[in-house]
Order: structure tokens, then C-alpha cells, then sequence
């Protein structure tokens, strides 16, 4: 049992449990952040030991490349009070408790179940998972696909138009007007005779 | 029609190949770089550099000490103290230029009424303690008597023009 | 020799000889990453109508090793305000990802030390790490200029890496592969030049070359450092060996964009010419082009205002992307990939 494969996935999954564990306990919501992206980093390793290599590789591309930058982005902004965020937690923890251990529960109930087992397919093949996953997102669930695709626009505009207030006073300039401007258009040249002596 | 045109100059990138196709040329331009130590650039013979105190040829000092370059020094860097010797004339017991202060406009050389306090070609000194480039009167002297033919020569060269 | 030193370690030799492999990466592309500076202050001398450094050592070859000398002396300063663990992981973070994305970029077909399946993706992913390097060492210095210098770096990062990744969707769509191996063999025919990536992904490679300027933070894109805005931006607190490591990460990164556009789209290690064999000093050859005119960018253009910066990266760089991927979709279809000229590219 205590080849290779076992000891890094021991570690990684210590790895993840632990940066999990530091996302809500650390003081600094920059922490917090760098904890999550640590968490992001080795659930992908482990993906990766599963060899699923292209939900690994794109879970460090989007999430850790993208979201958790622009979630660093606000965080390193924000200016948060500890204290205040802290005085609730421990009303809240039976609550909070309660539904974290409903969550591993139905969690073991679905990994446990025979059901999803049979819906793993063996992924020891040499044919590459990109491919393959590829042609099952655009043939059999091309629907749900596009599906999500559009929810994810709706999202986007929705988002958009919620928080979008354009200032009255704001002096906006637009590059694209600015970089046609012409010399004529800023310039006048008036001719103007010199006057004569009197 | 202006639309179209800007439109075509701005997918063409053309302003940015332009400006490229400049600093492409002057990549292969040959290069202007003087290489200071070893290359000097042509010097005028008005060039403000060193200060120095001139002496006539027959040795006697120029400077009467009449204190018009301490009065038309803007950077006040110039202090003279004068006594009368023993042959009667006016000398200079004093004649300080702060180096620190001088900012080398050449006001002190130009109402200089015996060519006595000039400014030389001399621009490559340095002082090693803060004194060094406090210039007394034997400092400014000592270039002079050194300088003096160079000195002479670019008077020389300037007169027609003074 | 190979045998002995395989006897010599044991279970171990895998692990030896991936260290001995990775060394022989990484180290001529730390030579190249000082040189390249040295490149710079030179062709930057030239078109300024200069010569550039010639004091140290002949035409002044020796210049970048005075200068990794000169920065190794020097003291590395935390500040006191600073969080001190982020300030020094930064600098780490920024050269990781820069150093690590040459795990997978082949130099000839055998020549690769990991030749994965989904190479350009593991790329992609960790490319886009680099930031993290920019973003810490903004907030953990403590400073108001590199604070600024880590936001407008994240925003702009993430806005150009989306154009970037279309672009080389579009390369990836030409080659029906993820691994750069093959993407390089598909761009393989009896024309040469002719038949690389460049000619039908033409505004995609600019807009690679483009945004791979503005990835690596280079002028006119250099608005995280900015000089004469926010002093020097993210490093302004850095000093010594610490500062020297961000610019190792930004010269590194440069020379993988070019490694990577030369791969892309300009045919990698093939020959140009059909008459001449493919070899690796090909694929040098392209990476120089690709890094002079990073350095002619930086010589010629002045830097870009932030907001024109998001405004091509989103609005122009990504429809342009996007309308050039449906053009590559359309172009691969059954009657239109057969016709006489289409059929050289899209196959």
C-alpha cells in the first residue's frame, strides 16, 4: 500500500486539507485568498494523478489564473474589519456545523453509491482526455453545453447591467474618437495680414 | 470615405510600421556616440571651464584688485581682500573663488578690465576633500603660469570679436 | 559513463537524469535571459544612434555578468511595513512559471523534456501564475506606488491572457492538437514558409505577438512598472538579487513568448526553405526575430494610457480573436478545406 502514488496523494490531500483549513482561518483576507489558491493548486495535482489532465490543467488556468486574481484584485482593495467579521462565529457555528456535516454526509452517500462508480470510465486508456471529453461536451451534451454557456451570458449581462452607473460628472474620454482626432479639428489657422503703421 | 481611410490605417497598423520603419532606419544609421575619454569633442575658445589668474610677461600679476568680478559674480563666489605693497600699487592679499558656488557664466572674466581673472579649457578637475575646490589666489595663480599659452592663444583667437 | 553514473545511483537515476535535463534548460536559458539584457541596451543603443555598452570586456560582452555581480553584492532591503513571507515568496512566484513552462516546449521533435499530450494547455496554465509573482509583490511591500503597479498589472494580465488563448485556440483548431510536437509537424509541407501557421492565422499572430508584449509587462504595455508614472511599479521596493529575480522572470518569459510564437506559428525548427535541413538553429533563428521586435517595440513605441490598454485588450483584441476563430472554424469544413489554395494550411 505505501508506494509512490499513495505517499503524494497523502501529501497532496494533507496539502489541500491544510491550505482549506487556512482559507478560513487566516487572519488576512490576502492570506485567505493565497490559501485558496493553494488549495486550487493541489486539487488540480490530484486531478492530475487521476490523470484528468485537462480538468487539472484548466482548473489552475481558470481559477487560479484568472478568478482568484481578480478575487485578490478586490480583496487587496477592501478594507476589512477582522474584528467585526469575527464576533458571530461562534452564534454561527452550530448552524454552520450542521450543514458542513449534512454536506460530507450526502457527499459519502453519492461517492459511496454504485451508481456513480459505474459512471467513471477507465481513464488508464492512451487516447488523450482533451479529445475525448471535447466530443462528449459538443455531441451527447451539446445541449446542456450550450445551455450553461447562455446561462453564463445571461449572468454576465445581468452583472453587467446591475452594477453599470455612469457618472455624470466623470470625465470620460473615449480612445477610439481620440485617436481619430485630426490636427484640423484642435487647430484653427487664421491668416492674418500685419497691421500697418500708423 | 475618411472613415475608410482611417479605418484601413488603423487595421494596417501603417502610424505603428511607420514609426518602426524610423527607429528601423536608425538602427543601421552610423552611430554619433563620442567615446569621452578617448574622443573629445571640438572645444570653442570661449569655453568657461577652470578659472585662472593671468600674470604679464614679465611676472608681474595682472589683478589690481578692483573688485568688479566679486561685484558681478551673481553666485557671489568670488571674495577679495586687497592691501597696498610696498612699491605703492593695489594687489590682492585674498582672492577666493568657491567652485561649489560658481556656476561659470563668465561675468568675472568679461569685467575683468586687465584680462587678469580668465576662464580656461580646463573642465576635467575634481577635488578629493571639500577644500579642493575652494580656489585661493596661489591655486588660481599656479594655473595660470601653467595654462599660459593656451590662455594667451585663445585670447588671442577671440579679440577681433570682443 | 551513462552506465556508471546509473550503477552509481540506483532507484535514484530517474530523478538524477530529469535534474541533469532540467539543468541543461535552465541554464543556457539564464545565459540567454542575461544576454538578452545585454541585447537590449545594445539594438535599444543602436536605433537611439548609439553603441550602447562597450566598457566591460570586448564590444561589451561582459557587461551582464558585472551586472549579476553588482546585484548579488548589493543588500537585499525588506521594508519594515511589509509582510515579509509574501515579500520574499514574490520574486519566487514570478520566476517559477517562467522557468517551469519550458518543461514541455519542444526544441527538435526528440528534444522536449516532457512531450504531454496537453502541452499547449499546460502552458497556458501556467503562464498565467506569473501574475501572482506581480500581484504579491505589489501588496506585500506595503507601498503605495507598487500597489498601484500590482493592480493595473493584475487587470491587465487577465484581459490579455484571454486574447492569447483564442489566438492559440486558433492554433490548435489548425493542427487538431494539444501537444506542441505535433502542432509544429502540422505545419509541415513541401512549401516551407509558406505553409506555417503565420500566413492563415496572420492577425492572430500579431495579436499573439502583441498581447505577448503586454503579458510580459514590456513597453509600450509597461504600465505595472511605468517608470515615470509609479516610479518602478511592483519592485520599486526590491532591491539587490530580489529585484534582479523579477527581471530574470520578465526576460525569461519574453524569450518563452518568442520560443512559443516561433512554435505556433512560424513553423518551429522547420526549415524555411525545403532545400535546407530542419534543425534546432532554426527555431533559435525565429525566437531572435521575435525578441528584436520586442526590443524595436520598446525603442519605438511610447507607453500606452491605461485605459487605451483595456480598451484593445477587450474590445479590439478579443472580437478580432473571436471572428478570426469562427473564419479558421469555417475554413476547416468539408468544400472549403479541398479548394485548391485552402488545402495547403487547413487539413
Amino acid at each position: 500500500m505505501l508506494d509512490s502514488s499513495f505517499l503524494l496523494f497523502m501529501a497532496f490531500a494533507l496539502v489541500l486539507v491544510g491550505a482549506g483549513v487556512g482559507v478560513i482561518t487566516a487572519r488576512s483576507p490576502v492570506h485567505s485568498a493565497l490559501f485558496l489558491v493553494l488549495a486550487f493548486f493541489t486539487g488540480s495535482a490530484l486531478w492530475m494523478m487521476l490523470e484528468a489532465e485537462f480538468l487539472a490543467i484548466v482548473l489552475v488556468l481558470v481559477y487560479v489564473g484568472a478568478v482568484m486574481v481578480l478575487f485578490l484584485f478586490v480583496v487587496m482593495m477592501l478594507n476589512i474589519d477582522n474584528e467585526r467579521l469575527r464576533q458571530g462565529f461562534w452564534k454561527h457555528l452550530p448552524l454552520g456545523g450542521g450543514v458542513a456535516l449534512l454536506m460530507v454526509l450526502e457527499m459519502w452517500l453519492v461517492v459511496s453509491s454504485r451508481q456513480f462508480s459505474s459512471m467513471v470510465p477507465d481513464p488508464r486508456g492512451s487516447i488523450s482526455n482533451t479529445k475525448e471529453l471535447g466530443r462528449l461536451l459538443y455531441t451527447d451534451y451539446v445541449f446542456s453545453f450550450e445551455l450553461a454557456a447562455v446561462i453564463l451570458l445571461v449572468a454576465i449581462v445581468a452583472a453587467i447591467a446591475l452594477t453599470l452607473r455612469r457618472r455624470k460628472d466623470s470625465k470620460h474620454m473615449d480612445p477610439a474618437l481620440q485617436v481619430q482626432v485630426k490636427a484640423a479639428d484642435r487647430m484653427r489657422i487664421v491668416s492674418m495680414p500685419a497691421e500697418r503703421e500708423l | 470615405m475618411a472613415d475608410l481611410k482611417s479605418f484601413v490605417k488603423n487595421w494596417t497598423l501603417s502610424e505603428l510600421l511607420k514609426g518602426m520603419s524610423i527607429t528601423g532606419r536608425h538602427f543601421f544609421a552610423p552611430k554619433i556616440t563620442v567615446q569621452y575619454p578617448e574622443e573629445k569633442t571640438p572645444m570653442s575658445p570661449r569655453f568657461r571651464g577652470l578659472h585662472a589668474l593671468r600674470r604679464y610677461p614679465n611676472g608681474e600679476e595682472r589683478c589690481i584688485a578692483c573688485k568688479l568680478c566679486e561685484a558681478v559674480c551673481p553666485a557671489m563666489a568670488i571674495t577679495i581682500e586687497s592691501e597696498q605693497r610696498e612699491d605703492g600699487s593695489r594687489r590682492t592679499t585674498r582672492y577666493d573663488i568657491d567652485l561649489t558656488k560658481c556656476i561659470f557664466c563668465g561675468f568675472c572674466e568679461e569685467s575683468c578690465p586687465v584680462d587678469s581673472i580668465v576662464e580656461t579649457r580646463i573642465f576635467e578637475y575634481h577635488g578629493e576633500q571639500r577644500g579642493d575646490l575652494l580656489m585661493t589666489k596661489e591655486k588660481l595663480l599656479a594655473v595660470g603660469d601653467r595654462y599660459e599659452a593656451q590662455i594667451a592663444a585663445d585670447r588671442a583667437e577671440d579679440a577681433p570679436y570682443r | 559513463m551513462m552506465d556508471t553514473l546509473q550503477a552509481f545511483f540506483g532507484p535514484l537515476w530517474p530523478l538524477v537524469w530529469t535534474l541533469i535535463k532540467i539543468l541543461a534548460i535552465v541554464v543556457p536559458m539564464m545565459g540567454a535571459v542575461a544576454y538578452l539584457t545585454l541585447a537590449e541596451r545594445k539594438v535599444i543603443g543602436f536605433m537611439q544612434i548609439r553603441i550602447g555598452p562597450n566598457r566591460v570586456g570586448p564590444f561589451g560582452l561582459l557587461q551582464p555578468i558585472a551586472d549579476g555581480i553588482k546585484l548579488l553584492m548589493k543588500e537585499i532591503i525588506i521594508p519594515s511595513g511589509s509582510n515579509k513571507f509574501l515579500f520574499v515568496l514574490a520574486p519566487v512566484l514570478a520566476i517559477m512559471p517562467a522557468l517551469a513552462a519550458w518543461a514541455v516546449v519542444p526544441f527538435t521533435p526528440d528534444l522536449v523534456l516532457a512531450n504531454v499530450d496537453a502541452g499547449l494547455l499546460y502552458i497556458l496554465a501556467i503562464t498565467s501564475m506569473g501574475v501572482y509573482g506581480v500581484v504579491l509583490a505589489g501588496w506585500a511591500s506595503n507601498s503605495k506606488y507598487a500597489f498601484l503597479g500590482a493592480l493595473r498589472s493584475a487587470a491587465q494580465i487577465v484581459s490579455y491572457e484571454i486574447a492569447m488563448g483564442f489566438a492559440l485556440v486558433t492554433v490548435l483548431m489548425m493542427s487538431h492538437s494539444l501537444n506542441l510536437v505535433d502542432i509544429v509537424k502540422a505545419q509541415q509541407g513541401s512549401l516551407g514558409l509558406l505553409q506555417w501557421n503565420w500566413i492563415p492565422l496572420f492577425p492572430m499572430f500579431v495579436i499573439y505577438v502583441i498581447a505577448g508584449t503586454a503579458e510580459t509587462n514590456r513597453a509600450p504595455f509597461d504600465v505595472a512598472e511605468g517608470e515615470s508614472e509609479i516610479v518602478a511599479g511592483f519592485h520599486v521596493e526590491y532591491s539587490g538579487m530580489a529585484f534582479a529575480i523579477f527581471f530574470l522572470a520578465e526576460y525569461a518569459n519574453m524569450i518563452l513568448i518568442a520560443a512559443l510564437a516561433s512554435l505556433m506559428f512560424m513553423g518551429g525548427w522547420l526549415s524555411p526553405v525545403s532545400f535546407l535541413p530542419d534543425g534546432i538553429l532554426w527555431l533559435f533563428a525565429k525566437m531572435s526575430f521575435i525578441l528584436f521586435l520586442f526590443l524595436w517595440f520598446r525603442a519605438t513605441f511610447p507607453r500606452y494610457r491605461y485605459d487605451q490598454i483595456m480598451r484593445l485588450g477587450w474590445k479590439v483584441f478579443i472580437p478580432v480573436t473571436l471572428i478570426w476563430l469562427v473564419i479558421v472554424g469555417l475554413l476547416l469544413q468539408e468544400p472549403l478545406r479541398g479548394l485548391p489554395v485552402l488545402n495547403l494550411w487547413f487539413h
